[in-house]
């Protein structure tokens, strides 16, 4: 059963220098209690992805295309329906612990506001909860944090905050945007293992640019490039047999495969190149891959690919 | 040297884009031509009364096309020699302050230690007062006159361009270029007036440009107030003073020098405004 | 905190030294013998009993550091002479038109922020929108508009043409009719930077990751903006107060000149025309002073309003 299925969504936007096409013809879906990682660069569109999912984009956006949400379309939602649904049905966790946290709101209060406005609990049993939530996500003498400002908490520690504040109304969708960024190594496999273990009954949509990440959390991985998926694929398939280049190369670039980076740059989100997207980067590349935009493919086993040359 | 050139076109396109930049640099042109063209512009002479023509209304008689004063003075005239005098005492108050201010800022922020101390003291002393009490008094000690009112205004005046001076020198001092300067050899004033100069350019630009639009408003305040010259100039602030004791009868001679003064602040305030979301990419950032 | 406050004020010495021996030499940079200058009418004469008299109290035939000495002791202990004209002390007219100045301020400060904080926040929400444009078009005219010229059209418009308001005046120890037309007149330069100002700094709140936080919560888009935004966005606003009344004062030299308002600045003015020096030295040392104490104080009251600042070592 599919939780969350996006149909052809594309999401452009305005700008002085032309349509910017950051999320390109999208399909994938997501079912209940997975965890779905997505990947790619910096600047593919994948936290494009998450913000359309919640309906967070700046007035310069256009969105075409469908997100079934239990089976209603979340771009028909009225404004109004949106906003109860996110933050209690749907919770992002976005990037950035430390601006994402509003400097002059105490950290209890910007975690009971979402119970208040959501389970409508009073203040003091919205602050109760919000102490219980820090305490779940393992942040010592909660009750006394609760009080604090958030420039008094490490990178690590607003990474909790964050967490919990999106889980304080138990949704039962999330989306992770970057959970780990920017957090050196032993912090970092902390925030892993308290997200998989807050988690575990949830789905969720895990947006990230680190493989090893996604290895630990999810079940299955899309590999995102230049606005559109070109690899998705259940987590052992990803990592045993990659079809596509880009995601050959990208395995290529971990540290323990030896830090091979792909050569050039991903193209600009304006003016995409004629044929594969990935073609000015590939080895593999023929002339074919100059002229025609491959199609994703299914190859068996929930494994899909957008590459002429993936059955050789 | 390619990023340079880059940089420098990239603001001579926001200057065109600058819509206040073009409006606030068009007044001021336009408040120019006209100081230096009043002679000829004016169709009387400024200081001559006629006391048969008292108080004549605006649009009324051909030959004083903006009326007349209460010692029958044309009153178009006095309005553009005005423009003179406003821009005068502008530009010598600000020509002055700042080169006060910018000698002082490079010094204490070069030397640092004792000379720093000394004038950074100056300057907390002149700013604890409120500016025009401060002026004020020193116009009033001084004793009526043009003169009073610019001392008055150099010594408020000179603090600000000292402070953004002396903050740009103290982060420049840090920078290689300057070490470089230095390990080959060159002096103190050479470094300054060579390496440290041109870098400070900009903010003073834009200082002085809204300095302007200060000093102008604060001679006619000050003029107002009865400590500027005395009645036959045609300074604006003056010319509002005496024309308020008829103000029921001939409104115009309180509202057109009114509107001239603030024209003349406007523009310099739009010009400087707009210099600096030009010169000062952190602030730009905002819009 | 405490020590923070303390090595403020200790700062301060060196400054408010200069201050007290600048104010102190007015009298020596007016044009004359000081004691002659302080003891003579605007009518040219002088009474010589008094300035004998005055030359004995102020020590005038000593050396100058001491004549200061003498000076700064008795002025910090709240003696600043007398007053030529009415023979009371200095100090009496001071607090007297302290308090005529400061109701001014006040009512003007809330004027100001009345007007300039829903304005800055509406041009921030509704950015390049007419009301945006206007407001924006309208606080650059009120940032260069002479307020001594503001003040004479409102005058006009209601004391004269209109008939609502009284001219000028003191009215009953300042009551309302009479001190809404200085009130406005002095508050509309300060709301036009405060509305600017408002307008910026919302924009930025706007800007922040927060807010996206916010509305990923469910918050309404009121709260957002009312609570989540706003309560950065008014950060430097606040700070700005004190900038804020510096700003009221220097304004009200010429305000209350216009409108014939008993406080510091008519104070000043009337007292240099008049030759009344000591009362002049007065003021600029009692201006300077409380200028300097509100600075610091708003200073300090940062801390409780952004959480983000504080003062460990600094």
């Amino acid at each position: 059963m599919n939780l969350l299925e996006i149909i052809n969504l594309t999401t452009h936007f305005q700008t002085p220098d032309g349509i910017v096409q950051a999320v390109d013809k999208i399909d994938l879906s997501i079912r209940e209690k997975e965890t779905f990682g997505l990947i790619g660069e910096t600047g593919c569109g994948k936290t494009v992805i998450g913000l359309t999912i919640m309906r967070l984009l700046p007035p310069t956006a256009t969105v075409g295309g469908e997100i079934l949400y239990n089976g209603k379309n979340l771009l028909e939602v009225s404004e109004t329906g949106m906003r109860k649904i996110r933050g209690e049905e749907i919770a992002i966790i976005l990037q950035n612990p430390t601006t994402s946290l509003n400097p002059v709101l105490k950290v209890g209060e910007q975690i009971a506001e979402a119970i208040r406005l959501h389970q409508g609990l009073n203040k003091h049993d919205a602050k109760k909860k919000a102490i219980e939530m820090l305490d779940s996500v393992r942040i010592s003498s909660p009750s006394r944090r609760a009080n604090e400002y958030p420039h008094k908490f490490s990178g690590g520690m607003k990474q909790r905050v964050m967490i919990a504040m999106g889980l304080a109304c138990d949704p039962s969708f999330i989306i992770a945007d970057e959970p780990t960024k920017g957090l050196d190594v032993t912090i970092k496999a902390q925030i892993v293992e308290l997200m998989k273990e807050m988690t575990e009954h949830k789905a969720m949509l895990l947006i990230t640019h680190d493989l090893g990440v996604a290895a630990e959390m999810c079940d299955r991985i899309a590999l995102m490039y230049a606005g559109e998926l070109v690899e998705y694929a259940p987590l052992d398939e990803i990592f045993e047999k990659p079809l596509h280049p880009y995601t050959i190369g990208f395995l290529n670039s971990l540290p323990k495969k030896g830090l091979v980076p792909i050569p050039g740059m991903s193209p600009s989100l304006i003016n995409f190149p004629d044929g594969c997207r990935f073609h000015s980067r590939c080895d593999y590349a023929t002339g074919e891959c100059k002229q025609k935009h491959p199609d994703m493919v299914e190859m068996g086993n929930g494994h899909f690919v957008r590459c002429f040359h993936a059955r050789s | 040297m390619a990023q340079h050139n880059n940089q420098f076109m990239d603001v001579i396109e926001r200057f065109k884009e600058s819509r206040s930049v073009t409006i606030g640099a068009t007044i001021i042109v336009l408040f120019c031509l006209l100081a230096i063209f009043a002679p000829q512009l004016s169709p009387n002479n400024p200081t001559k009364a006629c006391l048969d023509d008292r108080l004549i209304s605006p649009f009324t008689e051909f030959r004083y096309p903006l009326g007349t004063d209460h010692l029958g003075r044309c009153f178009l005239s006095r309005l553009l020699y005005g423009t003179r005098i406003s821009l005068m005492v502008g530009i010598t108050v600000v020509s002055i302050s700042a080169t006060v201010g910018i000698i002082l800022g490079v010094v204490s922020g070069y030397y640092g230690g004792l000379p720093d101390a000394l004038i950074m003291r100056l300057v907390d002393a002149t700013l604890a007062f409120p500016s025009i009490f401060l002026a004020v008094a020193i116009a009033g000690i001084l004793g009526q006159g043009l003169v009073s009112v610019m001392i008055a205004l150099v010594v408020v005046d000179w603090t600000k361009y000292a402070r953004v001076v002396r903050g740009s020198v103290l982060s420049l001092k840090e920078k290689e270029f300057i070490e470089s300067a230095r390990s080959l050899g060159a002096t103190d004033l050479h470094i300054m007036a060579r390496h440290i100069l041109p870098n400070i350019v900009a903010p003073i630009i834009v200082v002085a440009t809204l300095g302007m639009a200060y000093v102008i408003l604060s001679a006619a305040a000050l003029s107002f107030l009865g400590f500027g010259p005395q009645p036959p100039t045609p300074e604006w602030g003056v010319m509002l003073n005496a024309g308020r004791v008829y103000m029921r009868t001939e409104p115009h001679l309180t509202i057109l020098p009114g509107l001239a003064i603030m024209a003349m602040v406007l523009a310099f305030n739009l010009l400087g405004d707009g210099l600096r979301d030009i010169l000062d990419p952190k602030r730009s950032v905002i819009e | 905190m405490f020590n923070y406050v303390l090595k403020r004020i200790l700062q301060l010495i060196p400054a408010l030294l200069i201050v007290s021996v600048a104010s102190f030499s007015i009298i020596y940079f007016a044009p004359g013998d000081p004691a002659e200058t302080i003891c003579t009418g605007p009518d040219g004469n002088t009474n010589p009993e008094s300035v004998e008299k005055f030359r004995i109290e102020m020590g005038l035939d000593k050396p100058l550091h001491t004549q200061y000495l003498i000076w700064l002791n008795n002025v910090v202990h709240g003696d600043l002479g007398y007053s030529f004209r009415s023979e009371k002390p200095v100090f009496e007219h001071i607090i007297t038109a302290f308090k005529a100045t400061l109701k001014l301020s006040i009512v003007s400060l809330v004027v100001s922020l009345i007007i300039a904080v829903p304005l800055g926040i509406l041009s921030a929400i509704r950015q390049n929108s007419l009301i945006d444009v206007s407001c924006m078009v309208g606080a650059s005219l009120g940032v260069s508009m002479p307020n001594f010229w503001l003040g004479l059209l409102l005058m006009l418009l209601f004391g004269v043409y209109l008939h609502w308001l009284p001219v000028a005046g003191y009215g009953a120890g300042g009551d309302i009719e009479h001190i809404i037309l200085p009130a406005i007149t002095l508050g509309t330069g300060s709301a036009a930077v405060t509305a600017r100002l408002m307008r910026s700094s919302m924009l930025e709140a706007l800007g922040q990751d927060y807010i996206q936080t916010a509305r990923a919560k469910g918050v309404p888009e009121q709260v957002v903006i009312g609570k989540h935004a706003l309560k950065n966005a008014l950060i430097p606003v606040v700070t700005m107060v004190g900038l804020n009344f510096g700003y009221l004062l220097n304004g009200s030299v010429v305000v209350e000149t216009i409108f014939g308002w008993p406080g510091l600045g008519s104070l000043i003015v009337d007292s240099i025309n008049m030759r009344d020096y000591m009362m002049v030295q007065g003021c600029m040392i009692f201006v300077a002073v409380l200028f300097v104490a509100v600075n610091m104080i708003v200073d300090i009251s940062y801390k409780y309003i952004d959480p983000r600042i504080h003062y460990g070592a600094a």
